[in-house]
């Protein structure tokens, strides 16, 4: 190391240096701004797990669009969405006119769809490991996969603002909004959609079960320095893209895999927003007798 | 009768054809590129079984309960060795043992080589053509001693290939010295032409390790595009059974031409350009002269 070693070679040169590093960075700080405020409503709606069904729910078409036509970014994409669509507007009506809850109706039908897309796989008689090739390459975002994410972050942020107040609602007090308007499945239904577009757009860059992680974690963090709803999507947002960048960062620097180091720094956030968060970290918890007697 | 059959048998020997042309020895090679090997040498004698078809990955291939019954139903089993076949050891013992396992690399100078700090034996020995000659002798040798009435008609074979082989050696190499020397490298998705390497004298440089499981990090590929660069190394090469994307953009990034397709451990399906071990070799070199030639 010569003594120009220096922050500015840590953080800055790697990205001036490198296309692949800048798009890399631009991809993943898009995905956090769609994924993360999705995140957010779902822990809100005590629906943290529903991500990971609708990526294994996905797996499956993307997996089918991938043998049609190979690694092409149109037909995963296509596949992805329907597969998603379908698992859970299905749930939403086996939820609706049976006596299943809702867990049990999307853990059932996405369970289906991941094992039917495993022997469509098979029946083809490839044994081409889709776990790999679907595993995403965020360091090998192309122009089209960039426009993908930009797109689906931007429908995402304004479908998010046609749907928030019944969104919020539905979130504090369910039943009030059945009474006084019809827009709760409306919501429910474009919130799920909004769920699948955003898993689907991510595993181009993370691969279908690392996106749910840039999408829950950083909401998990946001929880222990927020206490409004804004407060904590913002906060969520910001934890998404700091994470984004130090995972890219230390990938570049240390040599470990990018996609699992993005969502091994969201989970550090996480476990230091446990232990130092301003709003029921588990540091202030233990000091508050002081805070009395002073 | 007996006198008959007698004098069918000697007329078989003396024709060098086989007696039982109905029923051909059923043999077993792990992965098409034997696979082919083996019908070379057997011919109409032998029927070739393979577990790991064209265009699929053997570093991933995951054994299914069929593949344990076509073991058992074979005469002979051929596997490469070198620790090529991670798996052949569990299937064997699933299948309820093999009458005879044969390693087609037995005598070959094997080399190691040093990927992430960890020296290892590397498998793709067929990568250069004078140790398949071994391969075929050793595959000839085994079908003489399970199936003696038909030496005459291996030997044959045998000497035909091996002159095949030879002639195919001699053309990769003038085709390679048809290369002025300093472009004589590019970089490929998978290290697997070690051997090809060493022999013919084209430097191969991989973004990832010999196995295709590995999965590149920022490091990698910043390290990839400096050297493409400060080197000037004139092509990268996609491999038919790796992630395109990750070299697409290497190439963008560096400017580096982009070659076709180069055939490593699996043959392309039938009546393509690469359905023989020798079509596959004779596919390789076209793409390297193509994209290395100035």
């Amino acid at each position: 190391m010569t003594s120009s070693f220096s922050f500015f070679d840590l953080l800055i040169t790697p990205f001036t240096d490198f296309a692949f590093m800048r798009r890399a960075l631009v991809g993943s700080i898009a995905l956090s701004i769609g994924a993360c405020p999705i995140g957010v409503f779902l822990m809100l709606r005590r629906m943290s797990l529903v991500g990971d069904a609708m990526a294994h729910a996905i797996l499956p078409g993307a997996a089918l669009g991938y043998l049609f036509a190979g690694l092409s970014l149109g037909f995963m994409t296509a596949g992805g969405l329907i597969a998603g669509f379908v698992v859970a507007l299905l749930a939403g009506l086996v939820t609706r006119v049976t006596i299943l809850k809702e867990d049990a109706a999307l853990a059932s039908f996405y369970l289906i769809s991941l094992a039917g897309g495993v022997v469509l796989v098979s029946l083809r008689g490839s044994n081409v490991d889709l776990l790999h090739v679907l595993f995403g390459s965020v360091l090998a975002l192309d122009d089209n996969t960039l426009l993908l994410l930009a797109a689906s972050t931007t429908v995402s942020l304004l479908a998010l603002a046609l749907l928030f107040r019944p969104l919020v609602l539905e979130c504090v007090d369910p039943l009030f909004l059945r009474t006084v308007s019809q827009s709760g499945s409306v919501a429910h239904f474009g919130f799920l959609a909004l769920v699948v577009l955003n898993l689907v757009a991510g595993f181009h860059a993370l691969g279908t079960l690392l996106s749910v992680g840039l999408m829950m974690v950083p909401a998990f963090a946001a929880r222990f320095w927020s206490s409004t709803l804004d407060g904590t999507i913002l906060t969520a947002t910001l934890i998404g893209m700091i994470s984004s960048g130090v995972g890219i960062v230390i990938s570049y620097h240390a040599g470990t895999p990018t996609g699992p180091t993005i969502i091994l720094s969201a989970g550090g956030l996480y476990i230091f927003s446990i232990l130092f968060g301003r709003r029921n970290g588990l540091f202030l918890r233990l000091l508050p007798r002081k805070h009395l007697a002073a | 009768m007996l006198r008959l059959l007698t004098l069918c048998m000697c007329l078989s020997l003396l024709s060098g054809t086989p007696a039982n042309a109905a029923e051909p020895v059923p043999i077993v090679a792990s992965f098409s590129i034997l696979g082919d090997l083996v019908h070379q040498i057997g011919g109409d004698r032998v029927s070739v079984d393979t577990l790991v078809g064209p265009e699929e990955d053997a570093h991933v291939f995951d054994p299914a309960p069929r593949d344990a019954a076509r073991l058992a139903a074979a005469k002979l089993v051929v596997i490469n060795g070198l620790g090529f076949e991670g798996w052949i050891d569990r299937l064997i013992k699933a299948s309820g043992g093999v009458p005879r396992l044969v390693i087609a690399s037995v005598g070959v100078s094997s080399h190691r080589a040093l990927i992430d700090g960890r020296e290892m034996t590397d498998p793709h020995a067929w990568q250069d053509v004078s140790n398949v000659r071994i391969y075929a002798r050793n595959i000839a040798d085994a079908l003489i001693s399970i199936d003696p009435e038909g030496g005459n008609v291996y030997r044959a074979n045998l000497t035909r290939f091996d002159a095949d082989l030879a002639a195919l050696d001699n053309e990769i190499h003038s085709a390679i010295s048809a290369i002025p020397p300093e472009r004589r490298k590019i970089v490929t998705t998978h290290d697997a032409f070690g051997y090809f390497a060493l022999a013919y004298g084209v430097e191969m440089i991989a973004p990832q390790g010999v196995s295709t499981e590995a999965e590149a990090s920022a490091k990698d590929v910043a390290r990839i595009i400096r050297q493409v660069k400060s080197e000037k190394i004139p092509a990268v090469f996609l491999e038919n059974i790796s992630d395109p994307r990750l070299a697409a953009r290497i190439a963008a990034e560096s400017g580096a031409r982009i070659g076709g397709k180069l055939y490593s451990d699996a043959l392309s399906k039938e009546n393509a350009s690469a359905g023989t071990y020798i079509a596959m070799m004779k596919a390789n070199i076209r793409e390297l002269t193509k994209a290395l030639m100035p």
